[in-house]
């Protein structure tokens, strides 16, 4: 398994139960699980590319 | 159905009835087992689903399933496994999971099985403030 994808299967199941627990609607439950989503992979993505140019 | 006052306060009532606890329990216990006692069916298998296959994908990795307490880190992380019930005593009883980390992805697989067993814990309260009525 790769890196990015460990990354993405962490994101995804830790937003699954972030969205289901931490919100009453099945809407809002939705839409805050695809904001952790992006939040969790967008910010692992970011530090990385930090992290490559702080290593340069 | 219109939801009048007194089908809220009957459901109210009904819902303190009985063990309290036991959704809390069983969902720690049995990961989305406290959402399956509830009849939420659909969040249950989302949420079983989710910290099984995180558990399994740490296994898989050979992560480590922490054994003793030695250090602050090692509590932590024992109090993080314990967290996913019986899925770590079964995996201890049968000699799952990694006694060191060797290989890189083993440091994954470990935090992995440390996180499923939070977001295991993160459930079972769900279904604790579920049959409560604290949440609908």
């Amino acid at each position: 398994m790769t890196h990015f994808a460990a990354v993405v299967l962490f994101a995804l199941f830790a937003s699954i139960v972030f969205g289901i627990t931490q919100r009453q609607t099945p809407l809002r439950m939705v839409r805050y699980g695809i904001y952790c989503f992006v939040l969790f992979t967008g910010s692992a993505v970011a530090l990385s590319w930090v992290m490559f140019l702080i290593a340069r | 159905m219109a939801t009048t006052p007194n089908n809220t306060v009957a459901a109210q009532k009904e819902s303190r009835q009985g063990f309290v606890y036991l959704p809390l329990i069983a969902g720690w216990l049995v990961p989305g087992a406290g959402h399956f006692l509830l009849r939420k069916w659909g969040r249950g298998a989302l949420l079983s689903a989710s910290i099984l296959g995180m558990f399994a994908l740490g296994i898989l990795m050979q992560g480590k399933l922490y054994a003793g307490a030695n250090e602050v880190l090692d509590i932590l992380g024992m109090a993080g496994d314990l967290g996913n019930g019986l899925l770590y005593v079964v995996s201890r009883a049968l000699g799952l999971g990694a006694d060191q980390v060797q290989v890189t992805t083993a440091d994954y697989g470990t935090r992995f099985i440390v996180v499923a067993g939070l977001l295991n814990v993160i459930a079972a309260v769900d279904a604790h403030n579920l049959r409560t009525g604290r949440k609908a």
